[in-house]
């Protein structure tokens, strides 16, 4: 108890002192110049400040406001309540996009996380040419999904791609068609983006493994646990921090997922790959349904959010209390 | 770790399964860059024929010129070369200004507090997360205002717009571990804000820069969703321009062609990424973690 108060009034003390910090060290006549000085700080951080105000929450109200009208090609604002939440949850389009974004984004964390985790214990065994392998499995995020869907929708084309190279090798019986395969198509698009995320995944777990405290180990290593109950019992719970915020990067990732199913499969076949984000831009701003577009964008925020603030809340509680 | 459990690596069963697995890591990462540039340098005979890994029976140029300079992206037909400057003339400004504005922010936010300030900094914050998805109509009508619409003046005020919670972000985090000491005594000394920014703070400054600017530079030439809204018919990103190449060109398909512009559209952020690749990985950690 009286140790808790004690680092309480430390943190009080050390915020006190960021605040005297911020305010004159020395008190001197207060001249125009001096106004000025005092000023600055206020200034540059003013537009700033304005853009964020205005261009995120503004703009984010603003959307609101849209998706409770009936906007359609261009925006107009009588006020119609929830209709168009109503008219989504309806619309067979935006359950498939929901259903995929759940069956995506869950593979694709999972998958990251799994491939992430083993590959970085891996190469955390003093291995040769680490640098070269490291650089290896992080280049792919250096390129635009863009790129990695165009790329991989040539290698997974039915007839001429994976399927032939299969043939070719003496596999004869090989088909592999899933991105024209309605029921399959939506694991093509987990394959590339797996593809592209997971080696940044590997990197972080990799930060993690670094950091965990050898003499741990050790000591469990002289008590005759065996390396890999050392990894179950004492290195991965270590790693409970990185397993979060990779989870936090990777449904951000899938939730904003848009240029890979632009470039992969454009939603097709069908709208079978649809996800919320194409959703949303296709019905914006295709077919000219701006209120239910902007509703749809109004939901992704809402998942976006109920994912965050827990994350947040407990990443500032933490620091609160250690 | 790996220490404990070896002292000297030796050559046993678990160390070649390790090996093993990596190596086939290293292959599933690799293939599609070697099947891009395999395929890029066949010509459509040779593709139909061989297969993705099979080596051209002879090195052709043909399809990056094709792709550079005559090949069809929606209704022009002029290849990726115009789209491929679009992309810097938006990028290098957007990344420039965006990454000085940050570090503007970053010194205000961690040396010159006021009141209020903090609070600001964790409502920035949140931009880091929001899907754009929920800005992007009220912008275009904005860009149309002003009429920016579809031009590449308005694509680099998008991108400083909503890269800047990203670089004043980095900035903070950067300069939160210089020590306060250095700028109080400077202020003592009668030095004013602009002074201690480019006398103190900014020479301290130069790994964070290039974080910064490495970060900006991959996110802004690889955007798509904002190219797509808010450029036009001769403003297109090379991203954009990409894909309408390779997703709604009629006729025969050019699968050598589609590989030589996707790898046009690759090799600026690959160049970087090869060059200062620590530096990279030290920005998306550090933009990833602390966000």
């Amino acid at each position: 108890m009286a140790a808790h108060e004690m680092t309480q009034s430390a943190a009080t003390a050390s915020i006190s002192d960021d605040a005297t910090a911020g305010t004159e060290p020395v008190r001197r006549g207060v001249g125009f110049g001096e106004r000025v000085q005092r000023l600055l700080p206020k200034l540059v951080l003013g537009p700033t400040m304005l853009t964020t105000l205005l261009f995120i929450y503004g703009y984010v109200i603003w959307t609101g406001v849209l998706s409770v009208t009936k906007s359609r090609f261009l925006p107009q604002y009588d006020f119609v309540g929830l209709l168009q939440y109503e008219k989504l949850l309806d619309n067979d389009r935006w359950g498939v996009a929901s259903l995929n974004i759940v069956i995506f984004g869950g593979l694709f964390i999972l998958i990251c996380l799994g491939l992430g985790v083993l590959m970085a214990i891996l190469l955390d065994q003093k291995i040769r040419a680490e640098g070269s392998i490291r650089t290896i499995f992080l280049y792919p995020m250096a390129l635009s999904f863009i790129v990695t869907g165009t790329a991989w929708k040539w290698i997974l084309n039915p007839g001429l791609g994976l399927e032939k190279l299969l043939q070719d090798w003496g596999f004869e019986q090989f088909t592999f068609d899933w991105l024209v395969d309605p029921d399959m198509a939506i694991y093509t698009l987990v394959i590339a983006a797996v593809w592209q995320s997971s080696g940044f995944v590997m990197a972080l777990f990799l930060a993690g493994l670094r950091g965990v405290d050898n003499s741990i180990v050790k000591a469990a290593q002289l008590d005759g646990a065996s390396m890999p109950t050392i990894y179950r019992r004492i290195i991965l719970p270590h790693l409970r921090p990185v397993f979060f915020s990779a989870f936090i990067i990777l449904s951000h990732i899938a939730i904003k997922s848009f240029d890979l199913v632009m470039a992969l499969t454009g939603g097709g076949p069908g709208y079978s790959t649809d996800l919320p984000a194409t959703f949303m831009y296709t019905t914006a701003f295709s077919r000219g349904q701006m209120a239910l577009g902007s509703a749809s964008a109004m939901l992704m925020l809402g998942v976006v959010l109920a994912i965050l603030i827990p994350y947040l809340y407990s990443e500032l509680r933490g620091k609160n209390n250690g | 770790m790996a220490e404990l459990s070896l002292n000297k690596p030796r050559f046993t069963i678990g160390r070649l399964f390790v090996y093993a697995t990596l190596l086939l890591g290293v292959l599933f990462y690799l293939m599609p860059l070697l099947v891009m540039l395999l395929t890029s340098f066949k010509s459509m005979d040779d593709i139909r024929s061989g297969n993705l890994l099979a080596l051209p029976d002879a090195f052709l140029f043909d399809a990056w010129i094709k792709a550079w300079s005559s090949a069809c992206t929606g209704v022009a037909c002029d290849g990726v070369q115009g789209y491929f400057w679009n992309s810097f003339q938006i990028t290098i400004p957007a990344v420039l200004i965006s990454t000085f504005l940050g570090a503007l922010n970053g010194y205000v936010l961690t040396k010159w507090k006021f009141r209020g300030s903090d609070l600001f900094f964790g409502l920035m914050l949140f931009g880091c997360f929001i899907p754009f998805q929920v800005v992007i109509l009220p912008m275009a009508q904005t860009l149309g205002w002003l009429g920016l619409a579809n031009t590449t003046t308005g694509l680099v005020f998008v991108h400083i717009v909503y890269g800047m919670s990203f670089t004043t972000l980095f900035f903070r985090n950067f300069y939160v571990a210089v020590p306060t000491e250095l700028v109080n005594a400077a202020r003592i000394d009668g030095a004013g804000f602009f002074t201690i920014f480019w006398r103190i703070i900014l020479p301290l400054s130069g790994p964070i820069f290039v974080v910064c600017i490495i970060w900006q530079f991959t996110q802004v030439w690889n955007d798509f969703l904002f190219g797509v809204v808010y450029s036009g018919g001769d403003t297109k990103p090379i991203t954009v321009a990409l894909n309408n190449l390779v997703n709604t060109s009629t006729g025969v398909k050019e699968y050598n062609v589609d590989m030589a512009a996707a790898m046009i559209a690759a090799l600026p952020t690959l160049i970087v990424y090869v060059l200062a690749g620590k530096y990279f990985v030290r920005g998306l950690t550090a933009g990833a973690v602390k966000g």
